[in-house]
């Protein structure tokens, strides 16, 4: 799936086929499983912002679970999964999660309320000059020194914020996700984060931007991943964005692009089928408008189109 | 905490300790006083044959029983606020003397009860909690509603059968072996008096806070904070020590000092299954000898104590929570 063809060597993260399952119960096995993801397909290479975009609910923090190993029990997931080029098992995360892999939380709650924040921050750095190096970074993101001495009730949204963004800047993380909850940030915060990711990236990190708005997703990313009921049913390229969505390649994110104000604001009836009323054709098929029988019989496989990905069969 | 609101938290406290101690004694002076128990009958007991009617009314009148009732209630009163609260009818000594002899006895039963019931409590809310839905889990939980619902006495008769009288490994009762000088009792033998004792007492706060401290264990686990700390590559202990201990504590350590009232209420009953001489078996006795000046000065002196412990607590979850300590005291 060398879509994204790139000069560049081995990418940071790779994700192929990859799917989640939740058992209903562990005492119970025979309960039916739900799949909340199938199907997924994501690269990520280093300086790269990829956005994730899809509804709420559709699994997008739980794809980030999944690579940082925080799963609940109940969870299995299945496929390729991996980190510079090698298997991301159980022993690799252990020392690369919080060092070089690294999650930005959106929720305010990230932060322990009973510690100090720069107590927290210091938590993901080693060696010695702990404090010098979080007070620099704090600095750098517009925190002054006393911020460091106080708790998470004491701060404001966004200092909580940039606390969180300081904890990814003072690891050697080589690869963030971001993970945006739905209710989303107000703009002006939502301005700060995007500086401050670009800047990472900018430093050669990749980034992994989750989010459930394509606005946001456009404002921040290179590529945009788009997520339907658990599948990529396309990756884009920021640029493939405009006009009325003729170079994009799946009907799903055509209607995404469509139902934005600025673009005709055309809603897209129906709703995302639950995790049981996926039926073993196209998971889009009920709400497009460009289905045909084939659609209803088969899932389309993901392909290459104009230097992106798609899963459509008439793309 | 800066120095005025530390001036406005002990003022505070101490109208507040005032107003409940003033409540209480009404209301207990006037539950006794309407009782149907004759203190003067109860005081000469069974010399009554010897003591003659006009004997009858000079110790009547000596002690002001002819005064109206709020007149008795003021001179009482006004004796307390002098530090004098009477002579024990029973114990033919000044209560404060019968208090403190007693409260050292029950205290050592207290202690032992309460860090026993606080230090197992939240260790088996911690397993309980880290190991949700698991075997473990519900035989803890199973446990706790059992103990919950079981009461005191009961349990007390329970242990008392098994471990005293049929495989005879503590005493059946009392605070030290009968028949021996109390300079002689050895401190083992002490120990094995209280054994039983403490574990009764202990037992039902066992229950209180290893459930309470399972569910907040259960809330933090789920919470953002742990969930960003785990992404960040903590785990096991180094996580639960970090981002746990402090945040599930708060509820243990509050839930446990408030919980003064039920450990005394609780030694009353466990002191009197195990005729362990404490201020709780005292209490009773005070009770039905009709000895009013004890009673009375050990339900003022139980109020002080279960005050304190509500006032700890408060002052605990300052300490270990930034918000309340922060933010100023209430
Ligand atoms: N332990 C679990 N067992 C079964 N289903 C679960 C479990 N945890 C989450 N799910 C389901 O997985 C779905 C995906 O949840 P997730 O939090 O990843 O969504 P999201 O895309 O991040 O949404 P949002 O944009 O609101 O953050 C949810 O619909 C939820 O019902
Ligand atoms: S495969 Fe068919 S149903 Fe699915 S998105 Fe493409 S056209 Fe629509
Ligand atoms: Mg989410």
């Amino acid at each position: 799936m060398n879509l994204i063809s790139s000069t560049r060597n081995t990418p940071l993260l790779e994700v192929k086929n990859f799917s989640l399952t939740f058992h209903s119960d562990r005492k119970d096995r025979q309960e039916p499983l739900t799949q909340v993801i199938r199907q997924f397909d994501i690269t990520i290479r280093e300086g790269e912002i990829m956005a994730v975009v899809g509804a709420s609910g559709s699994g997008k923090s739980l794809l980030a679970d999944a690579i940082l190993g925080i799963l609940p029990e109940n969870a299995t997931c299945k496929g390729m999964l991996h980190y510079k080029g090698e298997p991301l098992t159980e022993k690799r995360r252990k020392h690369l999660c919080g060092d070089q892999i690294m999650l930005i939380p959106q929720s305010l709650n990230a932060l322990d309320p009973l510690m100090k924040t720069g107590k927290q921050v210091q938590t993901v750095m080693k060696g010695k000059g702990k404090k010098d190096g979080q007070r620099a970074v704090f600095r750098k993101v517009g925190l002054p020194d006393h911020v460091s001495n106080q708790y998470p009730f004491e701060l404001s949204g966004g200092m909580a914020r940039r606390v969180l963004i300081a904890t990814a800047m003072v690891s050697n993380a080589h690869f963030i996700i971001a993970d945006e909850a739905t209710p989303g940030i107000d703009p002006h915060a939502l301005g700060e984060m995007v500086t401050f990711i670009k800047h990472l990236a900018m430093e050669g990190k990749g980034v992994m931007f989750i989010t459930h708005d394509i606005e946001t997703a456009l404002q921040v990313a290179d590529k945009v991943a788009v997520f339907y009921a658990g599948e990529t049913v396309e990756i884009a390229n920021v640029e493939d964005f405009s006009g009325t969505g003729e170079t994009l390649r799946h009907p799903y994110t055509k209607a995404l692009w469509n139902s934005l104000p600025q673009n005709g604001f055309v809603p897209l009836e129906g709703h995302q089928p639950l995790a049981d009323e996926k039926g073993k054709g196209c998971a889009f098929q009920p709400r497009c408008q460009r289905a045909t029988d084939i659609c209803l019989q088969k899932q389309p496989e993901s392909r290459i189109v104009k230097a992106g990905m798609v899963r459509c069969f008439h793309a | 905490m800066h120095y005025k609101q530390v001036m406005l938290f002990i003022t505070g406290k101490a109208v507040k300790l005032a107003t409940l101690l003033i409540a209480v004694s009404i209301l207990s002076f006037f539950l006794i006083s309407y009782s149907p128990i004759d203190p003067v009958q109860l005081y000469i007991g069974a010399d009554m044959t010897r003591v003659s009617p006009e004997q009858r009314e000079n110790i009547a009148e000596y002690w002001g029983l002819h005064e109206s009732k709020p007149q008795q209630f003021i001179n009482w009163g006004k004796a307390v606020l002098h530090g004098d609260f009477g002579t024990s009818l029973l114990y033919r000594s000044p209560v404060a003397d019968v208090i403190a002899e007693r409260f050292l006895a029950s205290l050592a039963l207290m202690v032992v009860a309460w860090l026993l019931s606080g230090v197992v409590g939240f260790l088996l809310g911690i397993i309980a909690g880290m190991r949700q839905g698991t075997w473990a889990d519900h035989v803890i939980k199973g446990f706790c509603f059992t103990l919950a619902s079981t009461p005191a006495f009961w349990l007390a008769l329970l242990f008392l059968m098994t471990f005293s009288v049929w495989l005879g490994w503590f005493p059946v009762g009392l605070g030290t072996p009968a028949g021996v000088l109390a300079e002689d009792v050895t401190w083992v033998e002490r120990l094995r008096h209280l054994v039983l004792p403490a574990l009764t007492l202990s037992i039902a706060g066992v229950a209180n806070v290893a459930l309470h401290t399972r569910e907040k264990l259960i809330e933090v686990l789920a919470s953002e904070y742990i969930r960003f700390a785990k992404a960040k590559g903590e785990h096991g202990f180094v996580l639960v020590w970090r981002h746990g201990l402090r945040n599930i504590s708060i509820p243990a350590v509050s839930l446990h000092f408030a919980s003064f009232g039920e450990l005394f209420g609780g030694a009353v009953l466990a002191e009197q299954v195990f005729s362990y001489p404490g201020l709780g078996q005292a209490i009773v006795q005070a009770g039905l000898g009709g000895d009013v000046p004890l009673l009375l000065g050990i339900v003022l002196f139980s109020a002080v104590f279960v005050f304190v412990g509500n006032v700890m607590a408060d002052l605990l979850y300052q300490l270990i929570d930034p918000r309340m300590r922060r933010s100023g005291v209430q």
